[in-house]
């Protein structure tokens, strides 16, 4: 395998606006993404929901989840960080 | 009549409630969720109590607690207002159990015009056309792929319990199918707390008409006329009108008994609303059943001078219906614009956050129906429907003029709302025609894309 990469970009994730925040597309059903899981460029992370509309939160870019930060159904403030990305 | 109501809603429709209890002399008892301390139906009503919560589910959505306040309060009614517990049979069972009265139909109307398939069964077979949809209830994506392949794209995926324009993903293909169906899901269960979906054949381009009914314990039924609601953006509709610019009184007559047909071949009970899609050869097909008072009931109240508020609540503590549409004076032409805190600029992004300024508009012909004031911070919990401005004159083009002049006062800041773009349709010379069919949103806003 390669070496990690001296600079390897580490992504945040931020939500657009204040919201409630969901892991997974129902409560029974599992998350979108756990850490570790490697995703894809506009792959769906998780939900926004503000004032009932759903917003699907997307990965800006191909890598690995490192990090989530809110807990399921957290209400979050604008620019809040939820997922941190490692770019691969 | 009842001596004290619960108002089991928030925002405008509480204050609207609220209102109506107050000139019957009915007192009034406001409940509200902890992110709903600094409401100003609060402030209205006679009693406050607290149901829990922010998140819905375990406030406006709870059952239990609702009727256990209305208990402690010593309530003889309860007015569900829309959305929320409007529509469920359920929490009216519970109410009846409870020995309170609910206000609005039978526990077996809300769950037939909840079930809309056998609603569009039953209705069928008094002879009003519907749309074509899946037999029942869709439980997986796999099921969904294979209604949709048989019926043709585009199709619509509904919340059987849906309502409101909400819990409704239009899906072009196959691809838009896979990913929508468990977010409309998603929603059906967070806005009704049911998340049974039905796949229907979208109908292109048709404009959405819809007829009032109210309906007494003694049996009988009326229409007031119609509501026009064609302006629609995502299924939510944004500006309505009574009359509609598209009928003769030939078809209004042959539409408004079809509703009466269909509100009695359910039994039905209280205020309701039925809906119709009417497409460019004149023929109509029943959509559904809307058991609530609906949004934009203001725009039939102006133009029939019947206070439908009062009427749900006379009619449910036993009141008789003794007028019909022929027998009731209409008058003038009514507009509703929805102002939502959203960003017509952006999508229609939710615009949350604090009302710094603040300035209504007011005047001759101008009904404003708001829960909004100076300094209110907006609630990401819930919906971003902030006011209705309702306009009223003796001809169209006079509303339309009242209308502008209102918005063009109208002063929301630092939100985002729907008020610019209410403006720029009034000016539009295919709305001052009343030329236009449902697709007539998407000159304003092209991109109706909200993946990015």
């Amino acid at each position: 395998m390669n070496e990690p990469e001296e600079n390897a970009g580490r992504i945040e994730v931020r939500v657009p606006m204040s919201g409630v925040f969901y892991r997974s597309p129902a409560p029974d059903q599992p998350p979108y993404v756990e850490v570790g899981d490697v995703v894809k460029k506009k792959q769906v992370l998780g939900l926004l929901e503000t004032m009932k509309v759903f917003q699907k939160i997307k990965s800006p870019s191909n890598g690995t989840i490192v990090e989530i930060v809110p807990n399921n159904e957290t209400a979050l403030k604008d620019n809040d960080l939820v997922f941190v990305l490692e770019k691969g | 009549m009842f001596s004290k109501i619960l108002v089991a809603n928030r925002g405008e429709i509480a204050h609207r409630i609220i209102r109506a209890c107050r000139e019957l002399g009915i007192r009034s008892v406001a409940i509200y969720s902890e992110a709903d301390r600094d409401s100003l139906h609060l402030a209205l009503a006679d009693e406050q109590v607290c149901i829990g919560p922010p998140v819905s589910a375990k406030s406006y959505l709870n059952m239990e607690g609702i009727i256990d306040a209305a208990r402690r309060t010593g309530v003889g009614a309860i007015h569900p207002g829309y959305g929320y517990l409007a529509e469920n049979a359920a929490f009216a069972r519970a109410c009846e159990k409870a020995g309170i009265v609910f206000i609005g139909p039978t526990p077996d109307n809300l769950h037939l015009a909840g079930d809309k398939l056998t609603a569009k069964r039953i209705v069928q077979e008094k002879g009003v056309p519907v749309i074509p949809s899946s037999p029942s209830g869709v439980g997986s994506v796999a099921e969904a792929e294979r209604i949709a392949e048989e019926m043709g794209y585009p199709v619509m995926v509904k919340a059987s319990g849906g309502g409101g324009g909400r819990g409704i993903r239009m899906c072009q293909d196959r691809d838009m199918l896979l990913e929508e169906f468990p977010i409309a899901r998603m929603e059906a269960r967070a806005g009704f707390g049911n998340d049974e979906v039905y796949i229907e054949k979208y109908i292109v381009h048709p404009r959405h008409i819809e007829f009032q009914i109210l309906a007494d314990r003694h049996s009988h039924v009326t229409h007031l006329g119609e509501r026009e609601c064609t302006i629609q953006r995502r299924y939510q509709k944004l500006i309505e009108e009574s009359p509609s610019p598209a009928l003769t009184p030939e078809l209004r007559g042959r539409m408004g008994q079809a509703a009466v047909a269909a509100a009695e071949a359910v039994r039905y009970v209280n205020a309701g609303t039925v809906e119709f899609l009417l497409d460019g050869d004149g023929n109509f097909y029943f959509m559904e059943i809307n058991a609530r008072i609906q949004v934009e009931h203001p725009v039939t109240e102006l133009t029939t001078g019947i206070d439908l508020v009062k009427e749900q609540i006379r009619l449910a503590s036993g009141g008789e219906l003794d007028y019909s549409f022929d027998g009731i004076q209409r008058r003038g032409w009514a507009i509703e614009c929805r102002i939502n805190a959203e960003d017509p600029d952006r999508n229609f992004l939710p615009s949350p956050g604090k009302i710094e300024s603040y300035r209504p508009p007011g005047g001759f012909g101008v009904r404003l129906d708001t829960h909004l004031y100076q300094g209110y911070e907006l609630p990401v919990f819930y919906d971003s429907l902030i006011a209705k401005l309702i306009s009223y004159d003796l001809t169209r083009d006079g509303a339309i003029r009242i209308m502008r002049r209102a918005l063009q006062e109208f002063r929301i800041a630092p939100i985002k709302t729907t008020i610019p773009l209410h403006l720029k349709i009034m000016d539009d010379s295919s709305f001052q025609r009343g030329d236009f069919d449902t697709g007539f949103i998407e000159r304003f806003v092209p991109d109706e894309d909200d993946d990015e």
